[in-house]
């Protein structure tokens, strides 16, 4: 029987959910024995090979291609995870909410501190912002979430080893953080 | 009558005159959860976490007092459902940002939250523009994670006898106003005072003392905030 498959993705957050994930120290060694990884900035395959079993999904929804990302990985994955509280909450990022997308985006680019020169980016390769930073689960179905800032190395173990054995993940108190 | 007998969850317990079902509970080693209550502050009646079924009825218990052969329950799912509510509708109308908030691991509408079973909010984040008051040398006010207990107001009022806080508007506009034109720096309010370390939150914060604890070894990390009363007893 093939091994499951496990893919992930990162949004908008800061790449520390994946640091994590990598924390679980040589138990990935473990885990790469009972998973086979897809689509992953881990080992750096871009595209999707087919259907995926478990798709973990860091960081919340604040551009157009984290949008599409968002949809795909749906479309593509059985179970869906969100992790991190950027995923569940819009986290750090989400504080741009509370002001508008235009006078963010020129408090940045055209009236700041440093600014010289200022001009706002409109490269088509660029990704459109969204009016604000959007949970992952506003966006899509999200079957279960991890909390954490980022989750604890041993709450990602405990729950992926549990949905690979088609158990509910049940993490105890101390593994549970916002923080 | 000196000694009155209540129920709480099914169990008898003894209460004394004048004590409300809150402290009898607490005396008693049963913990009904609660936000704006504090031991040492008069009771506010504000948050409704403590919310119980007194005889069938909804009361707050930290400001009803115990009678003779009140039948009380306190562990319901229902009453667990409402509390649950209430601490996702504090975080989603604030701006509670846990990941760098000086008071996370610390902070009891956090380990509310946990004890509750909140993963995550099921509402949608308000999103309100909220303003931090950093003028003061040693303390600061960000109303951005107020859940207006007022346990800041009965402090500086009782316990300093300042009354450096208080508060002002109704329904959403309700925010915790200071007893001055000016910023916080223009109050008495002193970094010693009561006021300054009492509340739940990370919205009134003592500077330059953030963080100091280990993530592991905070308050809230290993045990659910009122393990320390059900282990009293």
């Amino acid at each position: 029987m093939a091994k499951p498959k496990v893919a992930t993705t990162h949004m908008t957050g800061c790449f520390g959910c994946h640091m994590s994930l990598l924390d679980i120290d040589e138990r990935i060694v473990d885990l790469i024995q009972l998973v086979d990884f897809d689509k992953s900035p881990i080992n750096d395959i871009k595209k999707f090979t087919g259907p995926v079993d478990v798709g973990i999904i860091e960081g919340g929804v604040s551009t157009q291609e984290n949008v599409e990302v968002l949809r795909m990985f749906r479309k593509y994955c059985k179970i869906l995870v969100a992790v991190g509280e950027c995923a569940l909450t819009g986290g750090i990022p989400s504080l741009r909410n509370t002001v508008p997308l235009k006078e963010c985006v020129e408090e940045a680019y055209l009236k700041g501190f440093t600014v010289v020169d200022g001009v706002i980016p409109n490269d088509p390769d660029i990704p459109l912002l969204l009016d604000r930073v959007y949970p992952c689960h506003e966006v899509v179905k999200i079957d279960y979430f991890l909390p954490g800032c980022p989750p604890p190395a041993d709450a990602y173990w405990a729950a992926l080893t549990a949905l690979l054995e088609g158990r509910e993940p049940e993490l105890p108190y101390e593994l549970i953080k916002y923080d | 009558m000196d000694k009155i007998a209540i129920i709480i969850d099914g169990k008898e317990v003894e209460a004394k005159a004048g004590q409300t079902i809150m402290e009898t509970a607490i005396a008693a080693g049963i913990y009904i959860p609660h936000l704006c209550y504090q031991e040492e502050l008069a009771p506010g009646g504000h948050c409704r976490v403590c919310t119980v079924l007194v005889n069938g009825r909804p009361q707050s218990s930290c400001t009803h007092p115990a009678a003779e052969g009140m039948v009380i329950d306190n562990d319901t799912p229902e009453l667990l459902e409402e509390r649950r509510r209430i601490i996702e509708m504090l975080f989603v109308e604030g701006n509670h940002i846990c990941p760098f908030c000086e008071k996370q691991g610390n902070c009891e509408l956090q380990a509310l939250a946990y004890r509750f079973g909140m993963i995550v909010p099921t509402l949608p984040y308000l999103h309100r523009k909220i303003e931090v008051d950093a003028t003061h040398p040693d303390v600061f006010i960000d109303r951005n994670r107020c859940v207006l207990c007022g346990r800041c107001i009965r402090a500086s009022r009782d316990v300093d006898g300042k009354n450096v806080f208080g508060f002002e508007g109704r329904g959403p506009q309700k925010s915790i106003a200071l007893n001055t034109k000016g910023a916080l720096s223009d109050t008495q309010l002193d970094a010693a005072d009561k006021a300054a370390s009492i509340c739940p939150t990370g919205s009134i914060v003592v500077k330059r003392v953030g963080y100091a604890i280990p993530y592991g070894k905070r308050k809230f990390d290993k045990e659910p905030i009122g393990s320390e009363i059900e282990k009293a007893k």
